[in-house]
């Protein structure tokens, strides 16, 4: 469950990214951020894996306060939550693989039982035929499925992408969407930013609007 | 337990990667290291092989102990059994007081001194000669000894012994303070390899705290690459002073037959150089520490 609670973000520069925010994500729920760029959208996905901390207010995420988290208990708060990027963010010294493998060694996996788990993550986003490609190799499309399985492969129970069709065609970015659906039907809470309101035209999900960094009702 | 080691093992692995990756530049930094380090390794090898031969600089050390005037005989007997019984003692004779008086009357002009004097005024005597020990350990024996009953006074020339140990003293504030110094600049190479690779390494730092990396994991390797490159240097070190101790044998054997001695310079011994080797791994290890506390906190996902 996420539950934000009079949340303010203001820069030090001054800018005031989100002002007065209150919504609540139940466990399992599927919901969309929608808003022009600029609109907050990124600050508030941040404020929840605490990237970003919150000038004002409370945030929640699995009964935990984000708020007053200390640093070091940062990292097991983030090893529950899968991070899907816009700029993918994948490594380009290692072989796909060895990306997706990355959470699970953070989080002192057993060997044989990773490699296994790389496989089923690599395996639902179609990339397992590519396993040891290089991630230059790959288009756009098919980085962004590598950024989803890095993001899912250590079974997080919240899934937060900001933007993950950003840069793709139509029929990829539907693909893509059908993909976070999927994670959806197993449980999974998917929170997904976009500006792309097209794609969220006859969508069962509940969306959450941003107008200058406040809550449209 | 299990999962703990394969983690240290996994940081381990990536070390040595990182090392493979740009040889040169590690290869270079580790003989730095290993050069600047052979000069305090090199000066302590010195002294070590000068106090293990101080004595045959200084010849043999020889105590004269004299009994009281009135010490008995089972006092006598009681520092026979003593001298028997000290470790650092080669062998040892006892000469009585009118042997001691006779062999002066062998010299004509005292003969005639001691004819008048009538009593025996001498002591009876104990000449010591001890093994080749330290100035320090030498006075160390010669106060034990002026401390058994009946001893009246225990003379031992030892101020070249202290010469030479006042010498291997100012040695010895050389080495610590080169070895400090160039310490001191090993850290400080290390600690800038470390920033450097943590600058290149800086997106998969920043990915890695972004999927839940704790500070330990993303430190580690880096810690384990600053010890991993102090043990190189050490090891470094070691091996140039090896080749020193070797070529200067070489040429001392020719010496050391003209003034037909026996001069050998012997390396490092175990306990030393396992000391060298973990001395250096910590001050790369140190190097390392400092390097990741000021630079990985400032990489931050955006």
């Amino acid at each position: 469950m996420i539950n934000f609670n009079n949340v303010y973000k203001r820069f030090p520069d001054g800018f005031d990214a989100l002002k007065n925010i209150a919504f609540t994500i139940e466990s399992g729920e599927m919901v969309y951020i929608t808003g022009h760029s600029g609109a907050g959208k990124s600050t508030l996905l941040k404020l929840i894996a605490a990237i970003e901390r919150p000038t004002s207010g409370n945030i929640t995420v699995n009964g935990q306060n984000i708020s007053k988290l200390k640093k070091s208990a940062v990292p097991f708060l983030r090893r529950n939550i899968g991070l899907v990027f816009q700029d993918h963010k994948i490594l380009f010294d290692r072989n796909v693989f060895d990306n997706v493998m990355l959470p699970l060694q953070i989080s002192n996996f057993n060997t044989a039982m990773a490699a296994r788990r790389v496989h089923a993550a690599l395996d639902k986003v179609g990339l397992l035929k590519k396993e040891k490609s290089r991630p230059i190799t790959l288009s756009g499309g098919e980085r962004q499925r590598l950024c989803i399985a890095r993001a899912v492969v250590h079974r997080p129970s919240i899934l937060i992408a900001d933007e993950p069709t950003g840069n793709l065609d139509v029929d990829y970015a539907k693909d893509i969407m059908d993909m976070f659906t999927s994670f959806h039907q197993v449980g999974v809470t998917v929170l997904i930013a976009t500006h792309d309101t097209n794609l969220l035209q006859d969508t069962p999900h509940r969306i959450l609007a941003l107008h200058q960094g406040q809550l449209a009702i | 337990m299990n999962a703990w080691l394969t983690q240290h093992w996994q940081a381990f692995i990536l070390t040595l990667k990182y090392f493979i990756r740009a040889p040169f530049t590690n290869i270079l930094s580790i003989l730095i290291i290993g050069i600047a380090f052979s000069l305090p390794v090199g000066v302590y090898t010195l002294l070590e092989n000068l106090q293990s031969h101080s004595g045959a600089v200084g010849g043999t050390p020889q105590f004269s102990l004299y009994l009281k005037l009135d010490a008995t005989k089972n006092q006598a007997l009681e520092i026979k059994k003593n001298l028997e019984e000290q470790a650092f003692i080669e062998n040892f004779k006892f000469i009585p007081k009118d042997q001691a008086l006779k062999q002066l009357a062998q010299n004509n002009d005292l003969a005639r001194v001691i004819g008048n004097i009538g009593d025996n005024p001498l002591p009876h005597a104990f000449v010591i000669t001890s093994r080749h020990i330290t100035a320090s350990k030498l006075e160390q024996l010669r106060a034990t000894m002026q401390a058994w009953p009946g001893v009246e006074y225990v003379q031992f020339d030892s101020i070249w012994a202290k010469r030479l140990d006042a010498m291997l003293n100012i040695g010895r504030v050389i080495v610590a303070m080169l070895a400090t110094l160039l310490s001191a600049a090993l850290v400080m190479v290390i600690f800038n390899t470390i920033r450097l690779q943590i600058l290149t390494k800086r997106e998969e730092i920043e990915v890695s705290k972004l999927i839940g990396a704790t500070d330990g994991f993303i430190n580690r390797p880096f810690l384990y690459f600053g010890a991993l490159q102090g043990f190189a240097g050490g090891l470094t070190a070691w091996l140039i002073m090896a080749i020193g101790v070797q070529t200067l044998n070489d040429e001392l054997v020719v010496l050391a037959e003209l003034y037909t001695t026996n001069f050998q310079l012997k390396h490092l011994d175990i306990k030393d150089s396992i000391s060298l080797l973990l001395f250096s791994s910590w001050l790369g290890w140190l190097g390392a520490r400092l390097s990741v506390a000021s630079y990985l906190w400032k990489i931050e996902p955006k």
